[in-house]
């Protein structure tokens, strides 16, 4: 036992500290990076909340959209649809919602009461296709480019900050103008 | 070979009137006993993505009841282990494993603990054997046995008086 | 104004634990006795004024005083008394408050049980013990103050504590697994006080042993209420889940046993010295690491407390210092020097270093698997990974084996040097009663072999055996039957707990290989009248009543479960909803028994009267908790050894005579 060598455990010991205060730095243990980044977006036969005609994949190809998964279960869906509202009306950004395990009739009220910011509302009463978003609470929300590929997902609310600073920069990199429509 | 039978007849019974599972306890019927070993031993591996750390069959979430579901509904079709574990990998990452697969990110894990076992056993070899070593002290010299020899006289008189 | 009173001797406390911390340190640098006694007064003043801050806190919650934050968040006015005074511990500022007091226990029975010590040494450990202590009472007055009033509009009504925590658990777990945690300290305490002193001897091994023995023997038995309360409350049968909140309690327990062992070697033969002072430091430190991964957030646990980074980031700023200062001292003044006692490749001294590597390597993969998912996130810059039961079981489970292995020979293991011919001839006795045993019993008993029942009854025999053999070869030279038993009381309380704590350890393993091999369950649909078979038994479904409770109402289900056509037991399972906190919580009912559990939880109702049901047939799984009062049992008594306290009386009869001379 030469004396450096009694200096390892003092050595382990402060890795282990640094370990456990970079804990502090990252995010929350809960939020999930999403698997499918890059991916497509799973296909999937579902029907549209408004009318109950059928609605697939390929319908929603073309422009890159934000796809958010609300409820009317859900109090933070609630909290963060204001800022949903004002960003389909300010931008030009199409937003398609995912009804997450929902009854039909009490959505339709929901939106009705609220505001309806979306091209169209996806019917998932079971949660099949929230399952293949990898989603497991709502509210999420995924970007989806032109082509079909998730390019980005927030877990919990989406607020003026987040818009701001983490969607807005990804929509403008995939070519959506965002410009404000004239007053 | 009756109980398997009274096994399956039961299972279809319960089949029959099982209705949807809302909570931990679901009432999902397999057909063979093995099926459901296979479905209970996933389920035990498999974690919460919501849950502050509980497996699929300790949680009581809705997502747990749904992802709990689509596991069964994969047992049942037939389908694999490995297949339901990339299944459920690809749509929520590696969070959703309680046993990490072997990569590179995670070879310090599972390889680190043998081996610092085998570190350790190599450096109780070595002290073991260098005790051995050093075991035999070194012979004396003559003046040093010289000396033996006269310490050993007067002890010897010295234990007589 | 009581919590105010309380608020105060806290703050008081602090100022006796500065000068605690302080002025017998200066004694002993200034080679001052006075300075150096006042370690005794200061200790005891300290621990009455946390005793009267806790006991503050208490009345707080027996008076339902809402206008003080911490009882209006964790208690209410139907709560039953008892759980009132549970419930002092049942969040984050009042179990630290506990945590305090108990320090201050701790550092007080040491200040009154220590005679036999020099005054300077002492006075380093009690000075030790009083810097520890400021640091925790100035978490609590600076984050976590258990006094806050929520003025100027106190409650009306308390938010309840938590309806999972409302059980017997609360009462016994916490105090006895934090008295396990907190007394590691005083070993650590120990370690700084020898290697600031540069006396590393036998004697300082000696001192520190009743100690460590009765720190570990708390945690032995806190860790197993631990798991028993999480079995029957948590509903899903299972007792260990490896999950970051039982493994911090779990890691000071394994480098505990090694340190324990250790120490056993550094009394007797003033061998691995270094090495067990690194491990009375390692102890501590990981009681500390506990506290902070149950407290900070970081890692994501059932059993955590709130969620608090600020108190996380003062936690461990504190292990950095204590940690990180004693490891510093460690390496600065740990002797380097090799001890001059030898020993051969077959002596107690190899098994001890060997059960000391397997603890310290299962040790040290707990802790990989439980800060893993950090590591992870850091070097794939987010990814986030989860490591549970498949990981350290595949880990620990061989490492244990190994472990289990290695007790049957070095208890007979002599000390330097051991005839290998005789040991083999002892043990291969043993070796062949339990092939035969393990292979027999589960052949026997359920008509088939399966790997880790056999395993397991093979090694419970071997061990238990060889503690036979030893005993019986410790008192062969005794002629007859009062005379070998007189003989065994002689060998003292240190060899009965050892016999003790080693038997603990096998019929833990028994029950854990057993339980796990044989359990079943069934999950059903039933409607009243019907039944499911489980084994050999009957469960009958009676159907669901309404029931209140004292803060409660709950649909109360009744299942009777009959063997061979007989009733053997009734189960009351229940679905509560709490009326506080509007909580639902099912409570399983359990028939126990000491060869087996009966369990049956109520799941949903699923219409017409029929609810989902599930039953356990759980062999064995009282063991694993017997285990662990067993280990208490004999970490007790190996501390309570008249040795340490014979040895007080001998050095007193020599300073008489020292002094008449």
């Amino acid at each position: 036992m030469s004396r450096t060598s009694l200096f390892l455990p003092l050595g382990l010991f402060l890795l282990m500290a640094f370990m456990l205060w970079r804990g502090f730095a990252l995010n929350d243990p809960h939020e999930l990076p999403s698997a499918l980044l890059n991916q497509p977006l799973p296909d999937f036969q579902k029907t549209r909340l408004a009318d109950g005609a059928p609605v697939a994949r390929q319908d929603l190809l073309g422009t890159p959209f934000l796809l958010n998964v609300w409820a009317t279960w859900c109090p933070t869906c609630k909290a963060e649809h204001a800022e949903l509202n004002r960003i389909a009306a300010r931008y030009a950004v199409p937003l398609v919602g995912v009804n997450y395990k929902d009854d039909g009739p009490a959505a339709r009220a929901w939106l009705a009461r609220y505001g309806d910011p979306y091209r169209l509302s996806v019917v998932d009463e079971d949660g099949s296709l929230g399952i293949e978003l990898g989603v497991y609470g709502a509210p999420e929300t995924f970007i989806v480019d032109g082509d079909g590929i998730i390019r980005y997902k927030r877990v919990g609310a989406v607020d003026r900050r987040v818009w701001e600073e983490e969607i807005r920069p990804v929509l403008q990199n995939l070519g959506l103008p965002l410009e404000e429509p004239p007053a | 070979m009756k109980r398997v039978i009274l096994r399956a007849l039961l299972g279809a019974v319960l089949l029959a009137l099982s209705t949807a599972s809302f909570a931990a306890i679901d009432t999902y019927a397999f057909e063979t006993a093995a099926e459901e070993a296979r479905y209970k031993a996933l389920i035990d591996e498999l974690r919460c993505p919501k849950c502050l750390n509980t497996n699929l069959s300790g949680s009581d979430s809705p997502i747990s009841a749904d992802l709990r579901r689509t596991v069964a509904t994969m047992v049942q079709a037939g389908k694999g282990d490995e297949e339901i574990r990339e299944y459920l990998l690809a749509r929520y990452g590696d969070f959703i494993l309680y046993r990490p697969r072997v990569m590179p990110a995670t070879y310090v894990l599972w390889f680190g603990p043998a081996l610092l076992f085998l570190l350790a056993l190599a450096f109780m070899a070595r002290l073991v054997l260098r005790q051995r070593r050093a075991e035999a002290p070194a012979p004396l010299s003559p003046e040093e046995q010289a000396a033996l020899a006269r310490l050993s006289q007067a002890v010897g008189e010295n234990s007589k008086a | 104004m009581i919590p105010e009173l309380g608020h105060f001797a806290l703050i008081l406390a602090l100022m006796l634990a500065v000068l605690l911390a302080v002025v017998p340190m200066a004694g002993v640098v200034r080679r001052d006795l006075t300075l150096q006694h006042s370690a005794g007064a200061l200790s005891a003043g300290l621990f009455v004024f946390l005793l009267l801050s806790y006991a503050c806190l208490t009345q707080a919650f027996l008076q339902d005083d809402f206008s003080v934050a911490y009882v209006a968040n964790n208690s209410n006015a139907l709560l039953p008394w008892y759980y009132k005074v549970s419930a002092v511990w049942g969040a984050h500022e009042g179990s630290f408050l506990l945590w305090t007091l108990i320090m201050g226990g701790w550092t007080l029975a040491v200040a009154l049980r220590s005679e036999a010590l020099p005054t300077a040494m002492l006075a380093r450990v009690l000075s030790v013990m009083g810097a520890l202590t400021v640091g925790f009472i100035l978490f609590l007055l600076m984050t976590s103050n258990p006094f806050e009033r929520v003025l100027p509009v106190a409650a009306v009504e308390g938010a309840d504590l938590n309806p999972q925590l409302q059980d017997f658990g609360l009462i016994v777990h916490p105090p006895m697994l934090y008295t396990g945690y907190v007394g590691f300290s005083v070993a650590f305490a120990f370690a700084i006080a020898a290697l600031l002193s540069g006396r590393l001897d036998a004697a300082w091994a000696r001192w520190s042993r009743p100690w460590t023995n009765l720190a570990w023997a708390f945690l032995s038995v806190g860790i197993a209420l631990g798991s028993w309360w999480a079995y029957y409350e948590l509903g899903w049968g299972g007792w260990w889940f490896w999950d970051a909140v039982e493994n911090a309690s779990f890691m000071p327990w394994l480098v505990g046993t090694a340190l324990i062992h250790s120490l056993a070697v550094t009394e007797k033969r003033g061998v691995f010295k270094s090495w067990t002072v690194l491990l009375a430091i390692a102890a501590f430190s990981l009681s500390l690491l506990g506290a902070f991964i149950v407290r900070s957030g970081v890692l994501t646990s059932v059993h955590a407390f709130a969620v608090d980074p600020e108190r996380g980031m003062f936690i461990l700023v504190f292990l950095l210092l204590v940690v990180g200062s004693a490891l510093a001292l460690y390496a600065l003044r740990a002797p380097v020097m090799r001890a001059e006692a030898r020993y051969e490749g077959l002596s107690r001294e190899v098994m001890l270093l060997a059960n000391n590597i397997v603890l310290v390597v299962s040790t040290a993969a707990v802790l990989l698997g439980t800060l893993y998912p950090l590591v992870y996130e850091s070097l794939t810059g987010g990814g986030k990974i989860s490591v549970g039961p498949p990981y350290f079981n595949a880990v620990f489970v061989p490492l244990m084996v190994l472990l289990l292995l290695m007790m049957a020979p070095a208890p007979l293991a002599r000390w330097k040097r051991t005839g290998a011919a005789q040991l083999m001839s002892n043990l291969s006795k043993v070796a062949l009663a339990s092939v035969a045993l393990g292979l027999a019993l589960p052949l026997v008993i359920t008509g088939a072999l399966e790997l880790w029942p056999v395993l397991s009854v093979m090694l419970g025999t071997w061990i238990t055996l060889a503690l036979l053999v030893d005993a019986l070869e410790r008192v062969r030279n005794k002629q007859g039957l009062s005379a070998k038993l007189r003989g065994l009381k002689n060998l003292g309380a240190g060899y009965g707990g050892m016999v003790l704590a080693h038997l603990g350890v096998a019929v833990t393993a028994l029950g854990i290989a057993l339980t796990t091999t044989y359990s079943t369950e069934r999950d059903v649909r039933l409607a009243p009248g019907e039944s499911v078979t489980l084994g050999p038994r009957t469960y009958l479904f009676e159907g669901v009543a309404p029931l209140e409770g004292p803060n409660y109402v709950a649909d109360q289900g009744t299942v009777r479960v009959f063997q061979n056509g007989q009733p053997i037991a009734v189960l009351h399972p229940e679905k509560r909803r709490y009326l506080a906190r509007q909580m639902v919580m099912t409570e399983a009912d359990i028939d126990p028994g000491f060869f087996r559990d009966l369990y049956v939880a109520l799941g949903e109702p699923l219409g017409e009267g029929a609810w989902a049901l599930r039953v356990h047939d759980k062999p064995f799984v009282r063991w694993v908790w017997f285990g662990g009062v067993l280990m208490m049992f004999g970490g007790l008594m190996a501390a309570f050894d008249r040795r340490y306290r014979r040895l007080k009386l001998r050095d007193q009869a020599a300073l008489a005579g020292a002094l008449a001379s």
